[in-house]
């Protein structure tokens, strides 16, 4: 018996060993050409605690960087931190390697990025999602309006509810997360305003500024359970504000459509359909922010020597913020919905209809 | 003593208190054998999943010095910028060890804190959640009080040891009162102080005035510990070494830490030599809860001069291994310690400079974990186990003899 098992062990190290010496029998490159474009110029990037794969912003950010490196031929140093006490060795890496922009996330980077900008006034940084009270000169914030497209979502997300209620949640409750639910509230507000309805919104309070929050971005099995619960309660669109634990909701919208249920999802950060493909065909639309294409033409710009310290801020009219296709349900959403929403949409970039949150940018 | 209010005390005669004692006070050597295999464990791994090894690999036959050359640098430059980022390198001479230094100093505190509780038998999961209480504590005496220069930074560590040594010494407390077991209890302390703090940091308290994210104001500059100016090293590393020179002390000179030792090796016989097991355990968890409450200080009036939720990042955590690879000795924590702190701070700059992830110093030190745990692993590798085999054969037939 052991006898056999070895041999039967020895023919199977045998065709392992061939598969990879197989694999192994390809041609050897040329020497590579070196590389064209602007190879003096670096641009760096530190994350924060969520680190570059949290399918938000740090991601994002990211593939900005990325693009630009592919696009233009500079240089690129990242850092990804894993705590907070990371944050300004992370920087202070950075700044021992010559970068020439500094792309910081969050506001947790805040105060480091402030601390390394004034150490080192002739290097540029920028930060996403945060803006300081007193401008630095040589930090870019890049915040976003997100509330205008959220507001799209919400006013979306109540026209395609059957059961008249829709639902939200966010990962830690902080301005970045409850912009996006402030919107939400607002739309849905909109809708029964205009139509003379009655949708509800659970798990967001606009004016109380409370509502449900899983604890963090990772725990999908809360953001399952919660929206189980949402599920329950007679919603049937929800929108999660919490990175990766979005993919938890979308596990649970997938099982309770399975027992009978008619529920969809609302994505954010990015068009769902294309990065959680898992769950596109109950992903009704997406609330998205370009971070990818600000964080490229900000390190464009300043590789030609534009930079200014002015904010950016992602808004409808420089599609910094944006309301994805609905895809899969383009057919279920009414022509008179979508209209509506290309007028309210109209509406927000002219600014005949303002849309306001506490955590608006300034 | 009356019946009830007898102390529980665990039974020493379980299989499980063996092996708790030679994990946590084993001998140096399979430390020292153990952060070895570790590392060139790591080193393959950063080799095998480099992206050069893997397209060099596609023509291994063709050109086969490209892979080897690949394999070779991708192990070794890696080492290399972890060393140059954490002890020496050419342009900034030894300002990576003062970072060294500074990343080590909250790792100590809380590593003695894990090992003193060790020392006393007890399994101390907890230094996560007294880090975090004593770093909130120190911080809200750092920013909402104001107070003269020394008497501040006084204060600010007063509370913070005092903010952990109440959440260890309530664990303390309830296991010698009622008999609960430290780990559980350690770990729901734990999450007790993270939402706790969660729940602070959104109060108009914590919260810096005219922001909406949940960062509390920077503490005040006399709350802080003095930096050594060109580097992020601060007086709170001296913390650190008297703290270690204290517990040295504490456990091999005083009355009480000889109490703590005789409870960590047998509860039942320290009692019957009249020693108090209870007042034991619950002194034990306090000081350790202290230590850890050091740590905090270190995060909060040392390096980040802000509270936030993730200020404890996985600190509390890292110590467990800390106090494990330290054998749960003072200096023995104090240097390994410094080891992780130099991990920590070299793969900061093996990140940036040859775009290794910093998940593999995890990696790393999780190994390192591993093999403590499990010695006659390490023992096996390099062929100690043998020796002792006979030796333990000769002793057992001279027993047998007799």
């Amino acid at each position: 018996m052991r006898i056999v098992s070895r041999k039967t062990g020895m023919a199977a190290a045998m065709i392992g060993i061939s598969a990879l010496a197989l694999t192994a029998c390809g041609a050897a490159p040329e020497e590579a050409a070196p590389k064209a474009g602007n190879p003096d110029y670096t641009g760096c990037i530190v994350s924060d605690s969520g680190g570059f794969d949290d399918q938000s912003f740090n991601e994002s950010s990211y593939r900005g960087l990325k693009n630009a490196e592919k696009d233009l031929g500079i240089k690129m140093q990242e850092a990804e931190s894993k705590s907070n006490a990371d944050f300004a060795t992370n920087l202070q890496g950075m700044m021992n390697n010559d970068c020439d922009l500094t792309v910081t996330i969050g506001f947790l980077l805040g105060d480091a990025t402030k601390k390394a900008a004034a150490e080192n006034p002739d290097k540029h940084f920028a930060i996403v999602d945060f803006q300081y009270d007193e401008p630095i000169k040589n930090i870019k914030p890049m915040i976003y309006d997100t509330a205008q497209a959220a507001y799209l979502a919400g006013y979306a997300a109540a026209a395609s509810s059957e059961t008249g209620t829709v639902a939200t949640f966010g990962g830690v409750k902080i301005p970045t997360v409850t912009i996006f639910m402030d919107g939400f509230a607002d739309g849905v507000a909109k809708f029964n305003e205009d139509k003379g309805k009655d949708v509800k919104l659970l798990g967001w309070n606009k004016d109380k500024q409370d509502g449900t929050f899983t604890g963090d971005f990772e725990k999908q099995d809360k953001g399952k359970q919660v929206t189980s619960n949402f599920i329950a309660s007679g919603a049937d669109v929800i929108m999660p504000v919490a990175g990766p634990v979005g993919k938890g909701a979308g596990a649970a919208v997938k099982e309770a459509n399975k027992g009978g249920k008619d529920a969809k999802l609302v994505w954010v950060d990015s068009d769902g359909y294309l990065t959680a493909p898992d769950y596109k065909d109950v992903m009704l639309t997406s609330v998205i922010k370009t971070m990818d294409k600000a964080v490229e033409d900000l390190v464009t710009a300043d590789s030609k020597g534009e930079f200014d310290a002015t904010p950016y801020v992602g808004t409808l009219e420089n599609t910094g913020v944006a309301l994805a296709p609905f895809h899969d349900f383009d057919s279920k959403v009414s022509d008179e919905t979508k209209s509506e929403i290309e007028a309210l949409k109209a509406q927000i970039i002219s600014g005949d209809l303002k849309v306001e949150s506490p955590s608006s940018p300034k | 003593m009356s019946e009830t209010k007898a102390p529980v005390v665990p039974d020493p005669k379980k299989p499980g208190n063996d092996l708790f004692k030679s994990i946590t006070q084993g001998p140096g050597l399979v430390s020292v054998l153990g952060v070895i295999v570790a590392l060139v464990i790591g080193g393959l791994l950063i080799a095998v999943t480099d992206e050069k090894v893997g397209e060099t690999a596609a023509y291994l036959f063709a050109r086969p010095s490209d892979f080897f050359s690949a394999l070779w640098s991708a192990g070794t430059e890696s080492y290399v910028a972890l060393f140059n980022g954490s002890i020496y390198n050419s342009s900034q001479g030894f300002a990576p060890l003062l970072e060294t230094l500074t990343v080590s100093t909250p790792l100590i505190c809380a590593g003695l804190g894990v090992a003193l509780a060790f020392r006393a038998g007890m399994f101390n999961i907890g230094a996560q959640g007294q880090l975090i209480i004593g770093a909130t504590m120190a911080a809200y005496v750092g920013f909402a009080w104001h107070l003269p220069v020394v008497v501040h930074l006084l204060l600010v560590i007063v509370f913070g040891l005092l903010g952990g040594a109440l959440w260890g010494g309530l664990v303390g407390l309830l296991k010698a009162r009622t008999g609960a077991h430290e780990v559980i209890l350690t770990i729901m302390f734990n999450y007790v102080a993270l939402y706790l703090l969660d729940f602070l940091m959104n109060t108009e308290a914590f919260r810096r005035p005219g922001e909406t994210n949940p960062i509390s104001p920077i503490l005040d500059a006399n709350a802080v510990f003095p930096a050594l100016p060109g580097s992020r090293l601060h007086l709170g590393f001296l913390m650190a070494v008297l703290l270690t020179m204290g517990v040295a002390w504490l456990l091999n000179r005083s009355t009480i830490g000889f109490e703590f030792r005789a409870v960590g090796h047998n509860p039942h016989a320290a009692q019957t030599a009249g020693v108090n097991v209870a007042r034991s355990t619950i002194l034990a968890m306090a000081f350790a809860g202290a230590l850890a409450g050091a740590a905090g200080v270190a995060q909060v009036a040392g390096t980040e001069k802000v509270l936030t939720a993730g200020v404890a990042g996985s600190l509390g955590f890292d110590a467990i291994t800390v106090a494990l690879l330290g054998r749960s000795t003072p200096w023995g924590t104090f240097f390994a310690g410094l080891l992780f702190g130099a991990f920590r701070a070299g793969a900061v700059n093996m990140q940036i400079t040859t775009g290794t992830p910093i998940d593999i110093v995890l990696v790393v030190q999780s190994l390192i974990v591993l093999f403590i745990a499990a010695p006659p692993l390490v023992k096996a590798i390099f062929g100690l186990n043998r020796k002792k085999k006979r030796a333990s054969a000769t002793e057992s037939t001279q027993a047998g003899a007799k």
